[in-house]
């Protein structure tokens, strides 16, 4: 019988010399990104990662983490060993040339027009 | 009104002492996630007590915190389930289920009473005891469910806590006149209702309810018998109030 709950007194058998050996089965749950939402037709924003053991208790500790002041209407959970991602190897991709301001809002010249509008509509 | 103040007692009782219980895993959860739910519940169950005991005041009782602090256990009206000291998580899951499962259906019964001030707190607490319940419900199926030990001790828990559980259940004398005003259905009634819900959960997770032969209600609790884990207990829980009862907090 475990004599103290306390981990001051009760402690786990870790092997000194070796402090880096791999964690035992069961020793970490696996990780469930969270996400949240603030109301009825938002969308779900990313608000943090729990440790649970399943899809169920990863929603339980959820909504204790992130969803106790009362701000969610709802919490979805995805096992974070299922999100499929971009390398920041290729953090390259994003970067664009710039030449091409025609594809940019700023490339259009429409302030002038709409001042122009205004001023004529005053 | 001897009648309804005797049962806001006893659950504003439960819920402080059971609360207070629970706290006390806080920082020594078994997982960081966990701490923190069963800690934030922990503190759902004293916000839930201090409820009722403004509803106590409202009907000429003392103030919330005198009431809380500054009695001694005899004069405690909690079963004696939810003063008993924490063993193994085990224990403490087994418990948070079977008592936060009759919580939520007394409430559940008591959003119909004909006294409108506790069928009011009765609807406002509705949200919290469903993620109690839930919360419970998923502890016992997962460790009923996971490793031979874990069923072990699950079972344990049941074997060594389900007298105790009955004594939730223990009659008051004023039983048939609550019945019968329509403040709250009766005992009888929570408890047949209460292990129509837990069976089938129990059974889902492997674990066996001892037999109703030898089942033997631990009461008095109602009746202000405890055991000597609740004065130590009130000792820690009023140590700083009673430094200064007067402060303001």
């Amino acid at each position: 019988m475990i004599k103290s709950l306390d981990p001051r007194v009760t402690r786990e058998q870790i092997d000194i010399d070796n402090q880096i050996a791999p964690l035992k089965d069961l020793d970490q749950w696996e990780t469930y990104e969270v996400f949240h939402q603030k109301k009825r037709g938002d969308q779900h924003m990313h608000v943090g990662i729990v440790h649970a053991p399943n899809a169920e208790m990863a929603l339980l500790f959820g909504k204790e983490q992130f969803g106790r002041r009362g701000v969610s209407v709802n919490i979805w959970v995805v096992r974070t060993a299922d999100v499929f991602t971009s390398d920041y190897d290729d953090s390259d991709i994003f970067e664009t040339v710039p030449e091409k301001q025609y594809r940019e809002a700023a490339g259009y010249k429409v302030m002038e027009k709409i001042n122009k509008y205004k001023k004529q509509n005053k | 009104m001897n009648h309804i103040k005797e049962l806001l007692y006893k659950m504003a009782d439960d819920l402080l002492i059971l609360g207070h219980r629970n706290s006390e895993w806080t920082g020594l959860g078994p997982i960081l996630e966990e701490d923190i739910a069963f800690s934030s519940m922990a503190q759902d169950k004293i916000g839930q007590s201090q409820t009722l005991f403004q509803l106590l005041h409202d009907l000429g009782e003392q103030e919330p915190d005198t009431v809380a602090f500054t009695r001694n256990a005899n004069q405690f009206h909690n079963a004696i389930i939810t003063e008993l000291p924490n063993m193994d998580y085990a224990f403490s899951i087994m418990r948070h289920f079977l008592y936060d499962t009759a919580d939520q259906l007394r409430f559940d019964m008591l959003a119909n009473s004909s006294y409108e001030p506790l069928a009011k707190v009765a609807r406002k607490v509705k949200g919290e005891l469903k993620y109690h319940v839930f919360h419970a419900n998923t502890w016992v199926k997962k460790l009923g469910n996971a490793t031979e030990e874990s069923h072990a001790r699950m079972q344990t828990a049941l074997n060594e806590i389900w007298d105790d559980a009955l004594g939730l259940f223990e009659e008051s004398t004023f039983e048939e006149q609550l019945i019968k005003e329509g403040v709250f259905v009766g005992e009888v009634e929570l408890k047949n209702r209460w292990l129509a819900i837990i069976s089938p959960i129990l059974s889902d997770s492997m674990l066996t309810i001892p037999h109703e032969s030898t089942w033997k209600p631990n009461i008095g609790g109602r009746v202000g018998k405890h055991t000597e884990h609740l004065q130590p207990l009130l000792d820690e829980m009023s140590e700083v109030f009673k430094i200064d009862p007067t402060a303001e907090w």
